[in-house]
């Protein structure tokens, strides 16, 4: 009796002052009624990171801040807001860090040069080696 | 079956295992190099957005933007202080905070989605510093001053200009630092 009484308490427990007490934000968790938008708005806030929770999208993440981030998200799409804006708006604020989508920028150049300098250079090699054997 | 293919002589044979190795080194420095969690603002340099946010306590006024420009302190600068009651490392450094309002800082204050009772409680308990207090419900402000988590402190010129971001709690030895970030405002 004591042990089930010990568990039912044990669901009882408050956790102490971890999180915020206030409601999500109006569209943490709410669609958008347009399908359309909420599409657009679902693709955006799966490339945006969550700066609590480093390694999740917005759209992931059940932090209070990343709600906050995707009710905002949500609105300014409603409002007609561009996305690419948005990510932009998020991006001057706290740097690239905050999009999952990389860009080409004077640091980044290589990353999306380097695979493509690869792929010449097999083909020209692998050329090479099969017009050779053709002639010997 | 295959025709034997020319060998490649000399050090071009070990060429490919040196570039492996090399991506090997590279990999490993980047897993064991300690990565920052800290996110900073990209901010700094930046006019305050524009903003409007209710009174968190009933004893203090709420908090605009406008704020930062006006009032007795006109050109001084000033701090921005974001926390919650919510948040233990806010009450770790309340005893700094007091410290740098006894020195003769304006503080001013945004609580991150908090209740009004929760942070008068919360000033009950650990002494009120703040000449001011927002209310940013929604995160609002926080996303528009490249904020991402509590207690963080902003360093804001006489103009509005964000000047210096603290990221986490001002510690006690963090004081000078504060106090010389905002003597650097001043220029």
């Amino acid at each position: 009796m004591k042990r089930y009484l010990l568990l039912v308490l044990a669901f009882w427990a408050a956790p102490l002052a971890a999180q915020d007490s206030l409601p999500p934000a109006p569209y943490a968790y709410r669609q958008l009624d347009d399908p359309k938008l909420e599409a657009q708005a679902q693709e955006l806030m799966e490339t945006l990171r969550c700066l609590k929770c480093q390694s999740q999208s917005i759209a992931d993440s059940d932090a209070p801040m990343a709600g906050d981030m995707r009710s905002q998200v949500r609105q300014r799409i409603a409002a007609g807001e561009d996305p690419e804006k948005i990510r932009a708006w998020l991006v001057e604020r706290y740097g690239d860090y905050v999009s999952y989508s990389p860009r080409v920028t004077a640091l980044t150049w290589p990353l999306f040069a380097v695979p493509l300098l690869l792929l010449v250079l097999a083909v020209l090699l692998l050329g090479r080696r099969l017009g050779g054997k053709g002639r010997s | 079956m295959n025709a034997p293919s020319p060998r490649p002589r000399g050090w071009t044979l070990w060429l490919p295992l040196a570039l492996f190795g090399g991506f090997v080194v590279l990999v490993l420095f980047g897993l064991f190099r300690p990565a920052g969690r800290e996110v900073a603002s990209a901010m700094i340099g930046k006019p305050l957005p524009a903003f409007e946010l209710r009174a968190a306590v009933p004893d203090r006024p709420g908090l605009s933007s406008r704020d930062f420009r006006a009032g007795t302190g006109a050109g001084k600068p000033r701090l921005l202080n974001i926390f919650a009651s919510w948040c233990i490392p806010c009450a770790v450094e309340a005893p700094q905070l007091e410290q740098l309002r006894a020195a003769g800082v304006e503080i001013n204050g945004i609580a991150i989605r908090d209740r009004q009772e929760d942070v008068a409680a919360f000033l009950a308990r650990n002494g009120n510093p703040f000449a001011r207090i927002g209310a940013d419900d929604l995160s609002a402000v926080q996303l528009g001053i490249g904020s991402s988590g509590v207690p963080e402190t902003f360093v804001i010129d006489g103009k509005g200009v964000i000047r210096y971001q603290h990221i986490g709690e001002i510690r006690p030895d963090q004081v000078p630092l504060i106090l010389e970030k905002l003597k650097e405002a001043k220029r």
